[in-house]
């Protein structure tokens, strides 16, 4: 007996009996008998629990974790400070192990925080409806663009380099089945710069700020997508957006992005959550679980998920989307984290990014050999600029325990600042790139 | 016993209010962050970022204490029914315990506090767990080839019919239906069109199994995929396999294993030698990823051979050669490796797959949950896999007994009087004309008595169905009193059925007016 079943001999035999069987293997005899296996296996025995324990945390020792090196590695997932109070409570069986909450009577906590997060996003997006979340960041992109194939029936997605490189990949993996084209816009000076756009195009999509740190000028690209009939589609980041004006607000159609930096672990790139908000127009096409406000007979308000004729479960080949499971755990550390901040906190921590990235940004690029890729204004992300000397300065920097970013070619580097990021610590970066260059 | 006098069994906190929001418990000057200091020269912040960027008004996010977060949260969680309280036999959905120690090991820093841009020589600890967990799961499925990219079961559908549609084309053969039987999770029908293909329906025989002449009749070479759960989700196995894979062979098709079921037969026979070419795992289901109240999950897949030319990228590899030393591959200097781990490999993800599908997300996949489900593997080991199938098989089979045992079946039939195997459905039909109460009705009086209730209204072909699935780590006490408490439910109905049909009377709340909310959507709170 495994430590995880129950199943004693004396259970087994009156189970049996009572099922009218002789034997376990009676019970799958609907199963041909050369379809069975007929061996174990081919994987260990089973070990006590200090054993496994043992083993993965030898596994998880061979890591380079960011409490075992400083790091300025950002790209999409960051090293920002996760308090407390979350791991307290998302760790509770009350969050952790329910299902999808079908039973709304039972699974009040659930679809409150649900709703609570669909207001926090809807704040943060500047859109009127979010939905319950969905898996992460890159395929909230292309799970965007099924919403502008079905609003606009339209044939090709404009996307801009400056969106993450994954979620560009994924929406080209996604379009084949989609049936529509991708194509992809450079960049001009850290920027996108649209082309003329014609009535095929079905979404623009854009990041806010880009892949290279720049913050968008969004309102002309919302009007230059709306002027051609396209959704604005913008895949953004969370914890700048408490400094940045709302994508909602210029005019964008569709936010999207990546939920990590809201609470969750970098946990080697998942599980975090993707976040989806749209505008009034669009709520019926949103993919995923929504929460909405009721009451029950007694006239209490409750919670339950609403608008489900959208969904696979009902809707099955005409669905909006075929997602079932979602990030839920993910999302509820979400709306603890942006409760944390709170109003105040959010710009504060924003301007705190702002302020110790342009400290590093200005200290690097001091340096002889080194130069900006783009002057746009930042948040917590810029690229410089070794002509040649990205690999001598990874290689300098990690013999010294310092990560110093992420790779984005043979002479750009991509750094990110989070508010662990002391001082002392860039000021450790910059010497060591300094010397790499010598 | 009257409507008012039911029996209370739930020790839900029952506020008399509304249980107000975060939002309604803000008060501006309350917070619970504290910044760290600015410990660089602070400069104008319109220098920055010119005001013309910003917002002119803050997010309206709540502005509350840390105390207050955490007794609202707290709360919260008391107004949920949860796995680890009670009994969950919720269909399809396999809510199997889920072990304390894997929370514990996912949460170790060289996991959780690794990013995931990490240099590969960096991260060998990580990618030897995914590459072994890749090795389970093939050996697990009998199909070698193992991507643990996609997020969810449904995910993993998406890219299983994704790399069936690669596969044909690299054929030159364009294909246009995908077979699905009328049993399927609604998951399939969605995804067959989200991958562009027309979904076929096919039919169910007066066994449950698959209708054999219908499936013949639809299986034309525009067919480019049969999707099948089995045992299927009328907790059946399909004794003709063998068969079906050969129509569907027989005409190019690629056949596609629905995961969702496997925990009925882990050890005892597998999808690959079924002849199944493309199979997911729900690693939320039968791999003990706590489901969290809807996700997160993981839903790797396993291919066949003529498949694996077009996994998703990366794909984790393990090459010969002593960690750090990637073979040249990669232009990244060799990093020392830190551990002093005796095994001459390195792992490493490779982007070389010119016939990819392509990346279906960011990274590299949930691998929080890869962690928490290898150490469910190294746990069980394979007398252990094997073992928890039997239970989960055993389990279901006791309780439907039980259930007749009971008098149950009498007014709940199960839909198909055979073996079951991890779960069972039952028609409510006869219990909502001999006893006036719907399959809802007993759900939600279930409730009263401290249990989930199981999957209702699916499969659809069964009227007012119920699908349980106890799972193998419950007791037999358990599914006695599960079916003593729906044996008493249907006794009380006979009674007075507006007791059921009032039903919950215990919960947080009572019945919601769930089609009052999709009439008039209100989806956030108003500030």
């Amino acid at each position: 007996m495994s430590r995880y079943t129950s199943v004693t001999e004396q259970d087994l035999e009156q189970m049996l009996a009572t099922i009218g069987v002789a034997t376990v293997e009676d019970l799958f005899a609907d199963i041909p008998p050369v379809l069975r296996l007929g061996r174990p296996l081919a994987l260990d025995e089973g070990l006590s629990e200090q054993e496994v324990y043992g083993e993965l945390r030898t596994l998880a020792a061979r890591n380079v974790s960011t409490e075992d090196e400083v790091t300025f590695l950002g790209a999409g997932m960051y090293d920002h400070y996760i308090p407390a109070l979350i791991d307290s409570i998302i760790m509770r069986s009350e969050f952790l192990t329910p299902y999808t909450p079908y039973q709304p009577e039972i699974s009040q906590g659930g679809l409150q925080a649900m709703f609570e997060y669909q207001t926090a996003i809807s704040e943060l997006t500047g859109l009127p409806v979010s939905n319950g979340s969905v898996y992460e960041g890159p395929s909230a992109v292309a799970a965007a663009g099924y919403i502008a194939k079905h609003h606009n029936g339209r044939k090709r997605f404009v996307i801009s380099r400056g969106v993450h490189p994954h979620a560009i990949e994924t929406l080209q993996t996604l379009a084949v089945g989609y049936g529509m084209d991708v194509e992809i816009v450079e960049l001009t000076d850290g920027v996108t710069k649209l082309p003329e756009l014609d009535d095929q195009v079905s979404a623009v999509i854009v990041a806010q700020p880009n892949f290279l740190g720049a913050v968008e000028p969004l309102q002309e690209i919302a009007e230059a997508a709306h002027a051609a009939g396209a959704l604005a589609v913008c895949s953004a980041d969370p914890i700048p957006l408490g400094l940045l004006e709302a994508p909602g607000d210029q005019g964008i159609d569709v936010v999207v992005g990546e939920g990590q930096t809201l609470g969750n672990r970098l946990d080697f790139g998942g599980p975090s959550f993707g976040f989806f908000a749209v505008t009034q127009d669009l709520v019926r096409r949103l993919p995923g679980r929504i929460a909405g406000e009721t009451r029950d007979m007694d006239g209490k308000r409750g919670f339950v998920l609403t608008l489900q004729t959208r969904e696979q479960h009902i809707r099955r080949e005409k669905a909006t989307s075929n997602i079932c499971t979602s990030q839920a755990l993910n999302a509820l550390a979400g709306v603890i984290y942006l409760s944390w901040l709170g109003r105040r906190g959010l710009v504060e921590l924003g301007e705190l990014l702002v302020q110790k990235t342009a400290y590093a940004r200005e200290q690097l690029a001091s340096l002889s050999g080194v130069s900006l890729s783009h002057t746009q204004p930042v948040v917590r992300e810029f690229p410089i600029r070794i002509e040649g000397g990205v690999d001598k300065a990874i290689a300098h920097c990690k013999a010294q325990g310092i990560n110093p970013g992420y790779r984005l070619s043979d002479d750009e580097l991509l750094v990110a600042i989070t508010e662990q990021r002391t001082r002392a610590q860039i000021d450790s970066l910059v010497a060591a790139v300094k010397e790499a260059l010598v | 016993m009257s409507a008012t006098e039911v029996k209370r069994t739930l020790s839900f906190t029952q506020a008399a209010d509304d249980e107000k929001t975060i939002y309604q418990r803000s008060k501006p000057g309350r917070r619970a962050f504290t910044p760290p200091p600015l410990d660089v020269p602070e400069r104008p912040l319109d220098e920055l970022l010119p005001a013309s960027l910003r917002r002119s008004e803050a997010a309206r996010l709540p502005e509350v204490s840390e105390p207050e977060i955490v007794r609202h949260y707290n709360r919260l969680s008391k107004r949920n029914f949860d796995l680890d309280t009670g009994f969950y036999p919720l269909g399809s959905c396999t809510m199997k315990h889920n072990p304390k120690l894997h929370e514990r090991v996912a949460a170790l820093p060289g996991h959780a506090k690794l990013h995931p841009f990490q240099d590969p020589a960096d991260a060998q600890g990580a990618l030897e767990l995914m590459w072994r967990l890749q090795y389970a799961l093939g050996e697990i499925s009998g199909l070698p080839h193992v991507s643990l990219q996609p997020s969810a079961g449904s995910h993993g559908e998406l890219a299983g019919v994704l790399l069936t549609r690669a596969y044909h084309e690299d054929r030159g053969q364009h294909r246009t239906k995908v077979l699905t039987p009328d049993t399927a999770h609604g998951t399939n029908p969605a995804t067959v069109t989200m991958a562009g293909y027309e979904v076929v329906k096919v039919g169910t025989d007066a066994d449950g199994n698959v209708d054999i002449e219908d499936l013949r009749a639809k299986a034309t070479d525009d067919v480019a995929c049969l999707m099948l759960t089995n045992p299927s989700t009328l907790g059946l196995f399909e004794p003709q396999i063998k068969e079906i894979a050969e129509i569907v062979h027989s005409v190019g098709a690629t056949l596609y294993y629905d995961g969702a079921n496997l925990n009925a037969i882990m050890g005892i026979c597998r999808p690959g030698d079924m002849g199944f070419d493309i199979v997911h795992f729900n690693l939320h289901k039968s791999f003990t990823q706590p489901h969290g109240g809807g996700g997160p999950g993981s839903g790797p897949i396993a291919v066949s051979d003529r498949i694996e030319p077009y996994l998703p990228r990366p794909q984790v590899v393990r090459r010969p050669g002593t960690g750090g030393d990637v073979g040249g591959v990669s232009s990244r200097p060799p990093t020392p490796n830190r551990s002093t781990n005796g095994e001459q490999w390195s792992y490493d993800l490779d982007y070389d797959r010119p016939k990819s599908i392509g990346r279906l997300r960011g990274f590299q996949g949930n691998f929080g949950v890869f962690v928490r489900s290898y150490a469910y593997i190294r746990s069980l080991g394979a007398g252990g896999l094997k073992e928890a199938s039997e239970v989960a098989v055993l389990n279901a089979n006791y309780l439907l007994a039980k259930l007749r045992q009971e008098g149950v079946l009498e007014y709940l039939p199960a839909a198909y009087d055979r073996l079951c195997m991890h779960e069972f459905v039952l028609s409510g039909a006869p219990m909502k004309r001999e006893l006036g109460i719907k399959t809802l009705d007993l759900a939600k009086r279930l409730l009263d008595h401290g249990v989930h209730p199981p999957t209702v209204y699916f499969p659809l072909l069964v009227e007012e169905a119920l699908l349980v699935e106890p799972t193998e780590t419950e007791t037999r006490e358990t599914l006695d009193d599960f079916a003593a408490m729906v044996a008493e439910v249907l006794r009380e109905a006979k009674e007075d059925p507006e007791i059921a049909r009032n039903a919950p009377y215990t919960t947080p709340v009572r019945r919601l007016d769930e089609a009052g909310a999709a009439r008039n959507p209100v989806l956030r709170q108003q500030l």
